[in-house]
């Protein structure tokens, strides 16, 4: 059946989003042992080792304490979208090369696919979703909606952190600075011009 | 990703204590960068992780009249900015913002930069270090090897050494220290590194069992140092010939020099030719041509890397004309 059938009702009404579905269906296979935590000695002292099975996790994520139980393997960025619904921060190479899942990280920009969520203990991570304040956007997002700085959309969100956590840095930045200070996302639709002139306004106006 | 337990030992002594005596079961993990992407693409394998970044004694850089002392856990961008490091060792400072991107450079340590294994593409898919088909047909020699070494390549191993910082760490005299089961070793930043002639060894001198915990730059004094990195992209891109040079200027006459390439070898390379070139010599562009083309005079290109010869030879010349102030 084609996916989008007009003669099919919508399925909008059914209260499952692709996601829940997705996560609904995989809940029977996802039958992991626990092996939970053990201790070894290490030097002559007792070290903790945590895994391969869940373990205790807790994040601080944009102010807010979540406790988890995720094995070591999860990565931030894996825990923000399918263990705690913050689904800004976007999962596209997963190796640390496109900037789609920037978050900061002790107020600086990294890379939450290339981390583990169970190191980021104690380190506080911001992304995009703190940004905004109530229905008013951040100056960083709003300077991307005046200058187009956008076309698909997919890779925006981490570039508003990379750009925010740019500008921090950098108030006042060359074009080159701005070119190589956001040389860690890629847009493929190609809108770096109008990201650029986002970033260079926001400067000029010295927020 | 494969599952694995994790442990964030306190002291060194306990992160050496849970390691192994082999390379695989075990992994040291620092900044991860490059060790999780090798986890995802299952190259690395490793049933335990020994998160060493609770080990206070190795963050911190401190600087004394001896040199700068930078603990293996110093993210590159936070030595980039570090105010000796723009002050004493410009070079360095340069070398560390051209590497990678600012996210890498947040998480990424300078140990791990040390550590990082090869961008061989038939190393990162799985076809080992020294790449063989089934029947042992060399895989770079007889396949795409645009990107590999053209010198020290006569062995088996022909990737080329992933550093772009560690040339200029080599040219300014730079030492490596670790801790092991038996305690502490010092060896000077060129020694670290070998090039493997069995599948078993490393591209390095680390043991298993082996922490790197600091690099030491002994005082600059009046030596100018320049690195130089020819990449197809401005930026957050891996370079296709970098040449790092340091000379010892008396007046205008060159004492004595280090020059040291990477990205030619499957070992950072310095260059003894380029080197005495240099010696005693006034630097002018065809002082530096003539040690340049010394530099590459032995450089045994494969089938399709024969113009990185010409770029390393270019980045040679220009390393040195920019350390000793000129254009570059």
């Amino acid at each position: 059946m084609p996916e989008n059938d007009p003669k099919q009702p919508h399925d909008e009404g059914s209260g499952v989003s692709r996601r829940e579905f997705l996560k609904i269906s995989s809940i029977s296979v996802a039958a992991v042992p626990i092996m939970g935590t053990h201790v070894v000695e290490a030097a002559g002292e007792p070290v903790k080792v945590y895994g391969p099975g869940k373990v205790p996790v807790e994040l601080t994520i944009n102010g807010k304490k979540h406790a988890l139980q995720l094995e070591p393997r999860v990565t931030l960025l894996d825990a923000l979208r399918d263990h705690l619904e913050i689904t800004g921060a976007k999962r596209v190479c997963d190796r640390g090369e496109c900037g789609a899942c920037t978050v900061l990280m002790d107020g600086k920009a990294v890379y939450a696919c290339a981390v583990l969520a169970i190191e980021t203990q104690g380190r506080p991570i911001t992304t995009v979703e703190s940004l905004m304040q109530g229905e008013l956007l951040h100056p960083v997002q709003q300077a991307f909606v005046d200058n187009d700085a956008s076309q698909c959309g997919f890779c925006t969100p981490g570039f508003v952190v990379a750009a925010k956590a740019f500008l921090d840095k950098h108030p006042q930045p060359t074009a080159e600075d701005i070119r190589r200070g956001l040389s860690g996302n890629f847009c493929r639709c190609g809108t770096y011009h109008g990201i650029q002139q986002a970033i260079a306004q926001m400067a000029q106006k010295g927020v | 990703m494969r599952a694995f337990e994790y442990a964030t030992p306190q002291t060194k002594e306990q992160a050496v204590g849970l390691l192994g005596t082999k390379w695989g079961p075990i992994a040291v993990l620092a900044g991860g960068t490059d060790l999780l992407a090798l986890m995802k693409d299952d190259v690395e394998q490793p049933k335990r992780l020994v998160n060493i970044k609770d080990i206070k004694e190795l963050h911190g850089v401190t600087s004394s009249a001896q040199g700068l002392r930078i603990g293996a856990l110093t993210t590159l961008g936070d030595l980039a900015d570090n105010a000796n490091v723009l002050q004493d060792y410009p070079a360095l400072a340069e070398a560390l913002n051209d590497a990678a991107s600012p996210q890498i450079r947040n998480l990424a340590t300078l140990g791990g930069n040390l550590c990082q294994r090869p961008r061989c593409w038939y190393f990162r898919n799985g076809f080992g270090l020294l790449p063989k088909d089934k029947v042992g047909k060399d895989l770079v020699a007889e396949g795409d090897n645009r990107f590999h070494a053209i010198l020290g390549n006569s062995g088996p191993a022909k990737f080329v050494s992933p550093s772009t910082i560690v040339p200029t760490l080599i040219a300014y005299g730079a030492k490596v220290r670790l801790a092991g089961p038996k305690g502490n070793r010092e060896l000077p930043l060129e020694k670290f590194y070998v090039i493997p002639k069995t599948d078993t060894e490393r591209e390095h001198d680390l043991r298993p069992n082996e922490i790197i915990t600091e690099v030491f730059i002994p005082a600059a004094g009046g030596m100018r140092a320049a690195h130089y990195e020819i990449r197809q992209k401005a930026a957050f891109d891996w370079p296709l010939a970098v040449a790092a040079v340091a000379l010892n200027l008396s007046g205008s006459k060159v004492l004595s020099a280090r020059v040291v390439l990477g990205y030619v070898a499957p070992v950072p390379w310095p260059s003894p030719e380029a080197e005495q070139a240099l010696a005693g010599k006034v630097i002018s562009e065809d002082v530096a041509k003539a040690a340049a083309d010394a530099a590459l005079q032995k450089a045994q290109p494969f089938t399709h890397n024969s113009y990185k010869v010409q770029l390393a030879r270019v980045a040679v010349k220009r390393a040195i004309l920019k350390a000793a102030g000129g254009a570059a």
